[in-house]
């Protein structure tokens, strides 16, 4: 009797959590494993950013929101199962692993639910007429690569050819992602591309930097994310690698992946499209509702630095959905479809973000049936080791359309083909 | 008085030398195998397929693999992952290249592919063993991993590398890709858990299991015997890749549905797999079954109880759980080296002596 008694509660601890009232948006996190760091603050954001609408305002729309939490500690498989512990009744899903939203992206359309990834996961996702559930705007992978490009273009004189550009990127779907837009552009600007893998995690690139010494190129692009981030920039100024030369994806931008180099780091770029610092009228509004009355997730130790802010700014927009969502849908309990609906009618202007606290925080962009992404527009930031901090250095760039739009138009229908998806009408 | 033996009379060596002895165990097998087949389809849902029963079950297919590899035949190996992938890749490549085939072929193919590999990786063993092996297999784990992560032939040339198994059925059920349905995924992964299981079980007892345990043992006395250690070492790596591909194949078109080499079949997965033998137990089927039941259903059931039951943060609930699964691991090899399996088979002596002990 005893043993039953304890297989049915083992059975019932196994069995996921309940389903709630609500609106439910789960944050897949990792708050350990080797990007803990990273995850952490993007997660703290995150939460915070709901925290302070649950109690500023009760919620979207008298909702209020419900953020449950599941570590995923950057795996997919523990991924996958954070997403079916999670997934009853919840709206969206943001899992800030590109490894894990390839596993979802099927998974999202059968389901129903929304899978939002802004500035990661699969970059062809922007076309909403095959991934009619995923959403990346603002910016994805191959709009970085294009404005990195076209940055470097602006500080050339709009001409690179005969330019060498170094790619250092993490040897995984997220960082091969830009390799085919890039060799696009190196065929109409003329500059040359060398491809230099670091392996997972990328506490070793010791021999990778050796080759960048040897061919020197002009500039050196970098898709990284966690320690290797962090190696990768002490490695450049070990090798005297001029900063200003350096770029990074803005997931190679965070204060934690300069911070260890120390004033080796002054002067490295990143991209970013979501603002840095604390000068937002919203950073007040987080510290009195949730910060100071310690209602922050782990204590608001990360708030400002710029993966807390990314992961705030994907809050913002999920929030803004929502609020679109309940519009259009007329009620305030809405579904996973309403949703979806609510994504492809947003329209975050630079007017609306300055309402909510974020003038020119990030890019403004409009969404679609058929455009998932936006615009993919982003910006360039610099690091200033004196002052430890990141000053943005550009204003809101576009990508080269002309390049990426056919390359979208092949992937998307590739997928397509493969999962034999009915590509449905946008008009 | 809970296994009664009393009337449990064998008449021919057949009966003697069954699988399951005593009358009780076989009754509790077929009782088990009545509820997974009968019960459990109709009561699964998403959340129970995903995240506890599907990598039981694959899990336990690998284990079974590297135990008739390591326990069975004494040849350490590092390269489980590899041969994972290995499997995966294999099955990808064949469901891509020929979809009219169906996928139960392609995954035995996918085995039979990793059985080639596995042989090939094997051929070392003729001359090295023990921690020198470990080191040879160590680098098919690294080979294997960059090769599928450097030619881009074996993923397709996918933009990002990664590998998306497409939908196929089986007796007109999807059984992979998203709209498979939990019951058909969970039963494609019991019949080959079954079928391995099985299949291992009657290879161990044979002449080729003895042959496997006399390398194991002693290697010369072995060939001294007539065992060939050629054949037997080779045969032992080849079985062992066929079960650890058709795990690898399974757990990437079934389970996973997509994959990215470097991140799910990576060196972890091999200390993962070796971790479920040695605590499972050396030489022992059953000792697959709790071993990987021991390191995937621990951490998922510690997770739920910490973070869903008491509401703890998940990084916390994370780092515990890490500390509680690795004491337990500790705690189970010191109170017994022989692992859950000889456990068990302790308690069922104890049992059968119940409560009448000598």
């Amino acid at each position: 009797m005893k043993l039953k008694i304890a297989g049915l509660a083992a059975a019932a601890v196994m069995a996921a959590a309940p389903a709630m009232a609500d609106l439910i948006v789960p944050n897949l996190s990792y708050r350990t494993g080797p990007y803990g760091a990273n995850g952490t603050q993007y997660a703290d954001g995150f939460n915070d950013y709901f925290t302070l609408l649950n109690e500023r305002d009760g919620g979207i729309g008298g909702e209020m929101i419900k953020v449950p939490e599941c570590e995923t500690a950057y795996n997919t498989e523990k991924g996958v199962e954070c997403y079916e512990a999670t997934k009853e009744g919840a709206l969206i899903f943001n899992p800030l692993s590109t490894g894990i939203t390839y596993q979802l992206i099927p998974k999202v359309a059968v389901d129903k639910k929304v899978l939002y990834t802004p500035g990661y996961g699969r970059t062809s996702a922007k076309d909403g007429s095959v991934f009619e559930w995923v959403f990346n705007a603002p910016a994805n992978y191959w709009d970085g690569a294009s404005i990195a490009i076209k940055y470097l273009l602006d500080e050339n004189g709009g001409d690179l050819n005969g330019k060498k550009i170094a790619l250092v990127y993490h040897n995984s779907a997220y960082g091969k992602e830009p390799i085919r837009t890039l060799q696009e552009l190196s065929k109409k600007h003329g500059f040359t591309l060398s491809e230099v893998p670091v392996e997972a995690p990328g506490q070793e690139q010791k021999s990778q930097w050796l080759q960048i010494r040897r061919d020197k190129p002009d500039y050196v692009l970098m898709w990284g994310w966690g320690v290797m981030n962090q190696v990768a920039i002490q490695e450049a100024a070990n090798i005297r690698f001029p900063m200003e030369n350096f770029i990074g994806i803005w997931w190679a931008g965070s204060e934690l992946d300069v911070m260890p180099a120390g004033d080796g780091a002054n002067g490295y770029k990143a991209l970013t499209f979501n603002g840095v610092g604390t000068d937002y009228p919203l950073y007040d509004e987080l510290q009195s509702y949730v910060i100071e009355p310690g209602k922050a997730s782990q204590g608001g130790e990360h708030v400002g630095s710029a993966v807390y802010s990314r992961g705030m700014y994907a809050a913002v927009v999920i929030a803004e959905a929502i609020r679109k969502a309940q519009e259009i849908a007329g009620t305030s309990a809405i579904t996973p479809e309403q949703l979806r609906d609510g994504f492809e009618q947003l329209d975050m202007t630079a007017e609306h973000l300055a309402e909510l606290g974020l003038p020119d925080f990030g890019p403004a962009f409009a969404l679609s049936c058929s455009n998932h992404g936006g615009n993919g527009m982003a910006r360039v930031q610099q690091w200033d080791a004196a002052a430890k901090q990141w000053n943005l250095i550009t204003e809101f760039m576009e990508p080269d359309a002309e390049v990426l739009d056919p390359l979208i138009a092949e992937d998307s229908a590739a997928y397509a083909a493969e999962a034999g998806i009915e590509r449905r009408s946008c008009d | 008085m809970f296994y009664r033996e009393a009337g449990d009379f064998k008449t021919s060596y057949r009966d003697d030398s069954q699988t399951f002895p005593i009358r009780l165990d076989r009754w509790g097998y077929y009782a088990i195998l009545a509820v997974a087949v009968l019960v459990v389809p109709f009561v699964i849902n998403d959340y129970w397929a995903s995240a506890i029963l599907l990598p039981f079950l694959i899990y336990s297919v690998a284990a079974i693999g590297l135990n008739v590899l390591t326990g069975y035949a004494g040849q350490v190996s590092l390269g489980t992952g590899g041969f994972m992938a290995v499997g995966a890749y294999a099955v990808y490549k064949l469901m891509t290249a020929f979809p009219e085939v169906n996928v139960v072929i392609h995954i035995l193919l996918a085995g039979g592919i990793t059985a080639l590999v596995g042989i090939a990786f094997g051929l070392p063993s003729l001359r090295i063993k023990g921690f020198y092996l470990a080191v040879a297999t160590l680098a098919a784990q690294f080979f294997l991993v960059w090769l599928f992560n450097k030619v881009p032939w074996f993923y397709n040339y996918s933009a990002s590398g990664q590998i998306t198994a497409p939908e196929r059925t089986v007796l007109g059920w999807a059984v992979t890709g998203p709209a498979a349905s939990p019951a058909a995924k969970y039963l494609i992964c019991l019949a080959f858990v079954v079928f391995a299981a099985w299949m291992a079980r009657n290879l161990t007892r044979g002449m080729i299991g003895r042959k496997w345990m006399a390398i194991r043992d002693m290697d010369i006395a072995a060939e001294i015997i007539g065992v060939n250690p050629l054949t037997a070492k080779l045969s032992a790596f080849g079985v062992s890749s066929f079960f650890v591909g058709i795990a690898g194949a399974l757990l990437f078109a079934v389970y996973l549905g997509a994959a990215e080499v470097t991140e799910a079949f990576g060196i972890n997965k091999s200390f993962l797999v070796l971790f479920m033998v040695i605590i499972g137990g050396l030489g022992s089927i059953f000792g697959s079954f709790a071993g990987a039941a021991f390191m995937v259903l621990l951490p998922v059931f510690l997770k739920n109880l910490l973070v869903g039951g008491f509401g703890w943060p998940t990084d916390l609930a994370a780092h515990i759980e890490l500390m509680i699964v690795g004491a337990l691991i500790i705690f189970f090899l010191i109170v017994e080296p022989h692992g859950l399996a000889r456990l068990w088979r302790l308690v069922k002596e104890k049992l059968r002596l119940w409560p009448f002990p000598h």
